[in-house]
């Protein structure tokens, strides 16, 4: 009596298991199909996005394990921005008690999260090449002043290298060439390099006008470019009185003298027209 | 008086406008707009707490913590409004009301995803609003305070300062960011839709779309994996493709992150992601039909 009660309800559910098992295949295949589908545009998509900078970030086990557990899953769930705010805001805690080391730590994690975001390597790139390296020298733990001054021109090569990293994922942006020049001139007194690194600055359509300058000053600084410099400088000059400042007044009266121009092409300066420390 | 019989009509946006309107009604009496306070509140607390920042860090960090807010608040209205939306009206028997008039199914879940989308859109453009607000408000402040502290600096390079500040505030590059933080939302209300017509219970519904959620930001590296030549063996690669077949690529519409960077997106390409987003919201509703058309009642 039972058994028959049992096989009447098996009986009656069947259909309904067989009709549920259906809708479940169909759904699947579906989403199957339509996945076939979306497939190469999402592959497509994401190469243009690729080729458009975005998506630039390196969420991998590394960072996992240096932003922790639940900041790497808000990295992932589509927070990295805020992610990236929270430990810049913790950088900014480390610099008031002056811990440089732990700064550059957040800092590599912060421009992992958001490498498209010149502000924080330009920011991180200056605590380390003009607050750490000035703390390094004046650090007066360390007796050595020979130690020192290379522990200050270490954080001089990694604010050089933060820069750089920086470039690698903004080549369409001047300001980190900018920075760049910056510490290889202020800095490192690679003239040469800063040459160089105003230059690609310059060549920005958004970029200052200052940029082709300061290109120019610095490759009068660059042993064996004096006459390329001295070439550039001229043409600034011709450009009119706007660009008569007083370092490239200086600068192509200096090259005049080192180039030996013919003094019926020279350029007359007067002194009232050049820098104060020339 | 002779009464003429109305002619029943396949499809009707008008059934639909109504069930639409009542849907948002509904979500408004539950007073889910109140999460705005915490929005507005949020922004008021984080521009006060930014004050010891250069004004560059502080518009990132305020652009930041509000796209931020506005992505997790519409993601979570759109899951919790949707997730509510069936079992309500069945527990309330408005559901066997409403079928037992001429009105077709995919018209009712059409009716009550329009309706959550309404919600989504009216939600994003207060938040929206409340985040131009509180931006411009501290670009006035920031701008008074350059002013201020410039007094003796060539005009010129002053106004080249100013031209700075504005340029680091609201910029318009910032609406395809905020179109797309709609456009997931969307994709999420119809992906819920679709779970809780089969879901046993709301917390079922929520707890599978909160885990869509997270495969879906890491479907773009199983797609990457699976297709690559790095994985071995059948299982890892079944399962690989099935998570990238099945679950939609959520990185390509976190544009936000990228757009507050500096970033700006061709008007192709937002178009062409907007439409995939529209596509998935699009093939959930038709699935969601097709399980809901035949479900027991």
């Amino acid at each position: 009596m039972k058994d028959d009660a049992q096989a009447d309800i098996e009986e009656a559910v069947r259909p309904l298991r067989e009709r549920t098992w259906y809708r479940f295949t169909v759904v699947v295949a579906a989403l199957l199909v339509f996945g076939g589908v979306k497939l190469p545009i999402e592959r497509g998509l994401n190469e243009e996005y690729r080729e458009a900078f975005f998506h630039g970030a390196k969420l991998n086990l590394g960072l996992r394990q240096q932003i922790g557990q639940l900041g790497f899953l808000a990295a992932l769930g589509g927070f990295r921005a805020v992610v990236a705010d929270g430990l810049w805001i913790e950088a900014h805690a480390e610099w008031t008690r002056t811990e440089w080391g732990k700064m550059l730590f957040i800092f590599n994690n912060v421009t992992a999260l958001q490498p498209r975001n010149v502000m924080f390597w330009d920011m991180s790139a200056w605590h380390m090449a003009y607050n750490a390296s000035a703390a390094a020298a004046q650090d007066m733990k360390v007796p050595r002043m020979a130690l020192r001054l290379k522990h200050q021109h270490e954080y001089f090569l990694i604010g050089k290298d933060l820069l750089e990293r920086g470039i690698a994922n903004n080549p369409d942006r001047y300001k980190l060439y900018e920075s760049l020049g910056n510490v290889d001139r202020d800095k490192l007194a690679d003239h040469c390099s800063a040459a160089v690194a105003y230059g690609s600055a310059a060549k920005f359509a958004d970029a200052p006008t200052y940029e082709k300058r300061f290109a120019a000053y610095e490759l009068s600084y660059c042993p064996g470019h004096e006459r390329e410099a001295y070439k550039e400088l001229l043409r600034l000059y011709r450009l009119g009185e706007k660009e008569w400042l007083p370092t490239l007044m200086s600068r192509l009266k200096y090259l005049q003298e080192t180039l030996n121009i013919p003094a019926t092409e020279r350029i007359k300066i007067s002194d009232k027209e050049l820098a104060p420390h020339h | 008086m002779e009464i003429t019989p109305v002619k029943h009509v396949f499809f009707s946006p008008a059934r639909i406008w109504a069930i639409a309107t009542n849907t948002l009604l509904e979500l408004v009496r539950l007073k889910v707009f109140y999460f705005l306070l915490i929005f507005a509140l949020l922004l008021i607390g984080s521009s006060a707490f930014m004050i010891e920042f250069n004004f560059q860090e502080q518009f990132q960090l305020l652009k930041d913590v509000s796209l931020g807010a506005m992505s997790i608040f519409t993601w979570l209205l759109a899951v919790l409004a949707t997730a509510i939306l069936l079992p309500k009206d069945i527990e309330d028997r408005t559901l066997y009301t409403i079928l037992a008039k001429p009105v077709p199914r995919f018209e009712y879940l059409i009716g009550k995803l329009l309706g959550v989308l309404l919600l989504l859109l009216i939600s994003t453009l207060v938040m929206s609003a409340l985040f131009v607000v509180a931006l411009y408000g501290r670009q006035q402040m920031v701008i008074s305070e350059t002013i201020r502290t410039s007094a003796g600096t060539p005009p010129e390079q002053v106004q080249e300062m100013l031209r700075g500040i504005k340029a680091s505030t609201f910029t318009f590059s910032l609406i395809p960011g905020i179109a797309m933080i709609y456009v997931k939302a969307a994709l999420f209300a119809s992906l819920t839709l679709f779970i809780s017509t089969f879901a046993s219970s709301t917390i079922f519904t929520i707890m599978v779309s909160v885990a869509c959620y997270f495969i879906g930001h890491l479907q773009g590296i199983a797609r990457d994996y699976w297709l690559g030549s790095a994985t071995t063996g059948p299982l890892p690669r079944i399962f690989l493709a099935l998570v990238a077949l099945v679950f939609p690529d959520l990185q390509l519409f976190n544009l936000v992150d990228d757009i507050v960077a500096g970033n700006s997106i061709p008007m192709v390409l937002f178009a062409k992601t907007a439409a995939l987003g529209g596509l998935y919201t699009c093939v959930y509703l038709l699935v969601a039909y097709f399980v809901f058309a035949s479900k027991e009642l």
